[in-house]
């Protein structure tokens, strides 16, 4: 079977990001789908401390500190880029305007459940950043992860049971072995890699998969 | 004539007391008004309630006022960092409350506040742990929970240019909370690179207005290179 690695799964969500879209990605996994977009197609990168036109990293000590990503990371603006405050930037979110917004996970159920902020440990300490106002707010939440843990259990999952970052908000799963659509009626199998099938699937997640009339493998 | 230009960053900060509740700018470092926190520092006070998005990174600013153990409660909503050391140990033992929201809350939380809002309804956090025991409501079809106002005593600033009457404008994502933080708290203190005078600023692009600032100090960043 023809596993993804992250670098793959990044270029696989990158190939679904249309022309004009204003995206968020996320911190860690997700920040990787930037090295993949296309350069023909023109696309609005937004950070939620307030870029909107985001560019690529800035060559080594060229770095800015008053210019970085939600991670923290030296980044660039692109001609045409903006700045804009908090308030702004998560209106940004919570009102719909950004199109896509793609985010790791800790757990998603088959019906769009996300739990990806917190594993409930009692001596962690809870940290939710923009993570709530993102799943909620963009028009389409997409997660990208792998299929399973290191420990090999699923994190697609019929009910989480990390605590909840937001409930019924992913509609879209990029993993390592299949892409998933969620929704009210569970996970439907849109695509497998080569040499995955249905039955596997199942086998590796354990839960309930439709499969799409127009997947492909 | 007015002029809210102070001649330091101590006499910016000299009557805040122990026990205040203190908006700090910043998203991580970029906006963080180190000098005026040292300054804060070094006055001495205490027992103080802190806003910020996060909890401090490695030894300056926020982190620096919970390694001297002055900060009782920190309202922030990303704690945990690589870097943030000095908020779990406190934390860890006991010493500092954390209230935790959601960015975006935390926000629009600040934007209410400095808007004369009562309440607002937001979407974030429904159905999580960070709403529970929280007033909600189905607004056409979508859930909100109820969330309070964030107003604070005063606020600590970074921007990069002021006037005397305290317009300001900010330097790339070091802009983050300063503009909705100086609406919020009664007392807006800001620290900028340069003080330029009266209609040097074009006012089409000033960012924060003067009305929001009370006070301004001017913070040479290559003075401090300098003596670094």
């Amino acid at each position: 079977m023809d596993r993804l690695n992250r670098q793959q799964i990044a270029a696989r969500v990158a190939r679904d990001i249309p022309e004009g879209a204003y995206v968020n990605l996320g911190i860690g996994l997700p920040t990787m789908v930037a090295n993949y977009l296309p350069a023909d197609r023109e696309i609005f990168l937004h950070s939620e401390n307030g870029i909107l036109g985001m560019g690529p990293a800035p060559a080594s000590g060229e770095e800015d500190w008053e210019l970085i990503n939600a991670g923290k990371q030296a980044v660039t603006l692109l001609d045409g880029g903006a700045f804009f405050h908090h308030g702004d930037s998560f209106a940004m979110m919570r009102g719909g305007h950004i199109d896509i917004c793609v985010l790791g996970a800790f757990q998603v159920s088959i019906h769009g459940d996300l739990a990806n902020w917190h594993t409930g440990d009692p001596d962690a300490i809870p940290a939710v950043g923009g993570a709530m106002d993102l799943a909620i707010g963009a028009k389409h939440s997409f997660v990208m992860m792998e299929l399973l843990t290191k420990q090999g259990d699923s994190k697609l999952v019929e009910r989480c049971t990390y605590p909840l970052t937001a409930p019924a908000c992913i509609s879209r799963v990029y993993t390592d072995v299949a892409v998933f659509d969620l929704g009210p009626e569970g996970a439907t199998v849109i695509e497998m890699v080569e040499g995955m099938s249905l039955d596997e699937l199942r086998r590796l997640s354990a839960v309930p998969l439709a499969l799409s009339p127009n997947s492909k493998s | 004539m007015i002029d809210k230009t102070m001649p330091s960053a101590a006499a910016a900060i000299a009557d805040i007391p122990d026990g205040a509740s203190i908006m700090i700018g910043g998203f991580g470092t970029a906006g963080m008004p180190v000098e005026l926190i040292e300054a804060l520092i070094a006055r001495g006070v205490g027992n103080l309630t802190i806003i910020n998005n996060n909890a401090g990174n490695g030894e300056a600013g926020v982190a620096a006022l919970l390694r001297e153990g002055r900060v009782a409660k920190m309202i922030c909503s990303f704690p945990r960092q690589s870097d943030s050391h000095h908020f779990d140990a406190r934390y860890r033992a006991g010493e500092v409350e954390l209230e935790l929201v959601p960015q975006g809350n935390l926000a629009v939380r600040i934007q209410a506040a400095g808007a004369g809002l009562g309440a607002i309804f937001t979407p974030t956090g429904f159905g999580t742990l960070l709403a529970e025991g929280k007033e909600t409501r189905c607004i056409e079809g979508k859930d909100y929970v109820l969330e309070y106002p964030l107003a604070a005593d005063y606020a600590l600033i970074k921007a990069h240019k002021a006037d005397r009457w305290g317009n300001l404008i900010y330097r790339k994502t070091a802009r983050n909370f300063g503009p909705i933080m100086a609406m919020a708290a009664r007392t807006a203190i800001v620290q900028v690179a340069e003080v330029v005078p009266l209609g040097a600023l074009d006012p089409e692009t000033i960012v924060t207005p003067g009305i929001f600032v009370q006070r301004v100090v001017a913070i040479d960043p290559a003075a401090r290179a300098r003596t670094a």
